[in-house]
């Protein structure tokens, strides 16, 4: 994205990048807004969210406003729908156009009627004047080329204290297809002609295919081999599964052993090869010497796994002109891009539309699979071609979360204030989406003959907002505090981005620690941050989440229940949220409730905010109690629900959100919001039952037992 | 592979259909009758996405083979809307926005319904067993039970009553 230097500065960034407003509305359709955005839905609500915003700047009212699917051909390109930014980046640019948009309309009004723009106003799309109604509407006005404009000057926009139909919370638009079954997902689209494509993936991460003997398959089958690429594109999703178990068995393969020791991530993460960066540093020599007990100690999360409940899907066809893809990626523009490079495409030869999968929290496999499908289509051209992943390609091969290793050293002085802090974060990197660094990642191009290997994923910018280091610079006022980045220079195991990046274990190791601090301190843990809080929202969120779980109300001696408190804002920079977490350490632990307080600055839909932080709160939860990709020297091994178990009903906290009303601040996004402070919290009332801290994700019954041991 | 001949009674309708010895259940109603409701998750009965109704018992349908459903009844998410108008369960799920990507949420619908069928009033603590063959990744669970709750206090029952039994 590019800024043609014309434009006025400070209008919003992917405004900015996609200046013309017909870009992002149309009026084509009688009493219909469709809106376009780049951002991608699924299942945070974000079009829903985003179509009140454009109803609320445009005056009409919700049920006119529809979303468009995005597509590279048509819609903004508004970068990867990633990083809680949708409703900062896409809702800031509608929100303008939209009120620009309505500028232009009001002038087109006023030459039409001779009246002054100022005097006019409008209501549900009509225009109106003192006396009511002028007949004339959006739509009525709406000519060819009408907005076919740049977007000029900022213009101000609604303030929410005159929002009608923002700031309240609407159902999701989605959610009725979703109740009835009616096809929706990529996975239940049936394009004319459609044949179905499997890969059979190679056993291991570091194997190559050595022979391959006669399959015996039927003449319609279509087998395509490059390399280490290897599938089969038939009628029938049946037919191309058995044709795809009968390749398999054909297949020899050169496996070697390439992955570390699932038993001792430690030793992985602590000696391999490593680049060090400085994330942060403010030494402060003063609070430095006032130093008078040092702790230290070290925090370990394992490689976590996306999980989505549908294994990856995408449909290809090719025709003269290039290609075509149906993917539910997170990057459609970066998606077209990666295609392009790995194929040696021009850009414009590649189109993708996006179209709603399964809950994605990050980089899964949903690119790598469009890649999949363009490589069958290619065999079979005029035809689209489906290609679905399997349960145990996507466990398997879908790139994961970095196992991390957090060491923290602090400092107290003599009044038990934290005086300095030390934080060395080891990890392979959060950043290895399609396109990044100029390098396509997809993963069959790493299995295509004469292919190199995938580069170790990268970290951004040496910031506490980014990659690994995300959250680790803690967000209390502390003096003398550095903070390092280790970031892995091998990477035997893929990783990219999952939901919060590095906060999850940053903010678990770091709120941790601030309990053994404060009980070193022999401070209360809430009371103990609020004296390391000015920042007034911070403040208001602890206290809110302390009220909400009747913290100083809490039994002090109940056994085997303990209570802990989490708290971080996201990124350094984006929401605040605090949660309490209550757990009851028996046989296992259980968590019974979770309560969360959360500001993400102005709120568009607060139902939908609330739904992204008790289903992050929830989520963090099943990583941080029994969450682990297992693997042997080889391969991965947790393939299925069995081996990889999340919460299930009967395990899922109570979980209870309170949205701290900040409506003159910018909205921050809040669905990674909850992920670091749910961790920090259980893992601090895990320690308040069993009197034991455990460092080690999961908190599963064998890492407290071993804690215990080895205290 | 020869093909013999499924007679099923799917949504109320029955159907006389091609089957391959070895076709999952899920398969035959999803790409030989068109149906999207249930919904591929992981071909090993695992994580409730494909849940439909199997003479009014909810089960999973990719691990079960399809010439098993030989003279059964089996109701899918589609089965349950009468005419245009919603199920109680899948109107509570609506009222209470009890998903986030909906994914899973057909087979929650049909474990529910189930459920109600056997026990019109459940506890909050007998909703979550019933639930419990079925993962949500997105964390939806404490509105999903919610919208089971609200169903079943809005009298199920006797909406259930005017329906033919699945």
């Amino acid at each position: 994205m590019s800024t043609p230097p014309e434009l006025p500065p400070d209008l919003p960034v992917t405004l900015a990048a996609n200046p013309v407003l017909a870009g992002w509305l149309d009026f084509t359709e009688p009493g219909v807004v469709t809106i376009s955005s780049g951002k991608v839905e699924y299942g945070q609500g974000v079009w829903t969210a985003l179509a009140q915003v454009a109803a609320e700047e445009l005056d009409v009212s919700l049920e006119r406003v529809r979303v468009a699917p995005v597509s590279t051909a048509t819609s903004p390109d508004e970068g990867i729908t990633s990083g809680s930014r949708s409703i900062e980046e896409s809702g800031s640019a509608l929100r303008q156009a939209c009120a620009q948009a309505r500028e232009v309309f009001l002038a087109a009004a006023a030459d039409a009627l001779g009246a002054g723009a100022r005097a006019l106003g409008v209501a549900d799309g009509e225009i109106t004047t003192d006396a009511g109604g002028t007949g004339l509407t959006y739509w009525s006005l709406a000519g060819p080329g009408l907005l076919d404009r740049l977007a000029g000057d900022p213009r101000p926009a609604k303030q929410p204290g005159r929002w009608s139909v923002a700031g309240r919370s609407a159902p999701r638009l989605d959610i009725p297809d979703k109740v009835t079954g009616r096809p929706r997902f990529l996975h239940d689209l049936v394009l004319p002609g459609m044949r179905y494509g499997r890969v059979v993936r190679p056993p291991a991460p570091a194997a190559s295919l050595a022979g391959l003997d006669d399959p015996g398959l039927p003449g319609d089958v279509v087998t395509v081999r490059d390399g280490s690429f290897l599938g089969v594109v038939a009628a029938a999703d049946r037919a191309a599964l058995a044709a795809a178990a009968s390749l398999a068995r054909a297949a020899r393969w050169q496996v070697s052993d390439s992955l570390p020791d699932e038993r001792d991530l430690k030793t992985f993460l602590l000696s391999s090869p490593a680049q060090a960066v400085t994330v942060h540093e403010r030494h402060d020599e003063q609070a430095a010497a006032s130093v008078t007990r040092t702790l230290t100690a070290e925090f370990t999360r394992p490689f976590l796994a996306h999980a989505s409940m549908a294994p990856s899907c995408a449909i290809a066809r090719w025709d003269g002109a290039g290609v075509t893809v149906w993917s539910h990626t997170q990057g459609p523009f970066a998606l077209r891009a990666a295609i392009a490079a790995g194929l040696g495409l021009e850009p414009g030869q590649v189109t993708v539309n996006h179209v709603e999968g399964a809950g994605a929290y990050g980089h899964n496999g949903a690119d790598d699979v469009a890649l999949d499908a363009v490589l069958l289509a290619r065999a079979v051209p005029g035809h689209p071609v489906r290609v679905l992943w399997s349960r145990e390609d996507e466990m398997s091969w879908a790139p994961l979360g970095s196992a991390m290793l957090a060491r923290l050293t602090a400092g107290l002085d003599a009044s038990g204030r934290i005086a300095s802090w030390r934080q060395d974060v080891w990890s392979n990197g959060f950043i290895g989406r399609p396109a990044t660094g100029g390098e396509p990642r997809l993963l069959a191009l790493s299995h295509l003959a004469g292919a190199q290997p995938m580069s170790p994923a990268q970290d951004g910018p040496p910031t506490g907002a980014m990659g690994s280091t995300r959250n680790a610079v803690p967000g209390y006022d502390i003096g003398d505090l550095v903070v390092t980045r280790h970031r892995l220079l091998v990477m035997p195991i893929r990783t990219s981005s999952l939901r919060s990046l590095g906060a999850f274990l940053n903010v678990f190791a770091i709120e941790s620690f601030m309990d053994e601090l404060a009980a070193e301190a022999g401070m209360d843990p809430v009371d103990f941050r609020l004296a390391h809080l000015t920042d007034p929202r911070a403040r208001r969120v602890v206290e809110r989440a302390a009220e909400l779980s009747g913290w100083a109300r809490r039994p002090g001696d109940d056994d085997g229940v303990g209570y802990g408190i989490g708290y971080a804002r996201y990124k350094g920079l984006a929401g605040y949220c605090a949660a309490v977490a209550r757990v009851e350490a028996g046989t296992d632990v259980r968590v019974t409730h979770i309560w969360l307080a959360a500001d993400v600055g102005r709120v568009i839909n607060p139902d939908g905010v609330i739904n992204q932080v008790e289903g992050g709160a929830v989520q963090s939860a099943s990583w941080a109690l029994r969450e682990r990709v297992s693997f042997d020297r080889a391969r991965i091994t947790s393939l299925s629900w069995d081996t990889y178990p999340i919460l299930r009903f009967t395990e899922v906290p109570q979980v209870e959100v309170a949205i701290v009303d900040a409506p003159g601040q910018r909205e921050t996004g809040a669905g990674e919001v909850a992920q670091g402070p749910v961790a920090g919290a259980i893992g601090n009332a895990v320690a308040d039952a069993v009197g034991v801290r455990v460092r080690d994700l999961p908190l599963t019954r064998e890492q407290v037992a071993r804690a215990i041991e080895e205290s | 592979m020869g093909h013999h001949e499924l007679h099923v009674t799917v949504n109320g309708a029955s159907r006389t259909l091609p089957c391959e010895p070895d076709a999952p259940l899920l398969d035959v109603l999803r790409h030989d009758l068109g149906l999207s409701g249930p919904r591929f998750g992981c071909g090993l009965g695992l994580c409730g996405a494909c849940f439909v109704l199997i003479d009014g018992q909810a089960r999973s349908s990719c691990d079960f083979p399809a010439w098993a459903a030989e003279g059964r009844q089996v109701t899918t998410v589609e089965g349950l809307l009468d005419g245009e108008t919603l199920h109680a369960v899948q109107q509570a799920f609506i009222d209470e926005q009890a998903a986030q990507c909906g994914y899973c949420t057909s087979g929650m619908v049909m474990t529910a319904v189930a459920l109600l069928r056997g026990n019109p009033s459940p506890s909050e603590r007998e909703a979550r067993e019933a639930l419990d063959g079925n993962l949500c990744r997105c964390g939806a669970h404490r509105r999903i039970v919610s919208a089971v709750l609200k169903a079943a206090s809005q009298g199920h029952a006797s909406q259930e009553a005017g329906q033919a039994a699945g």
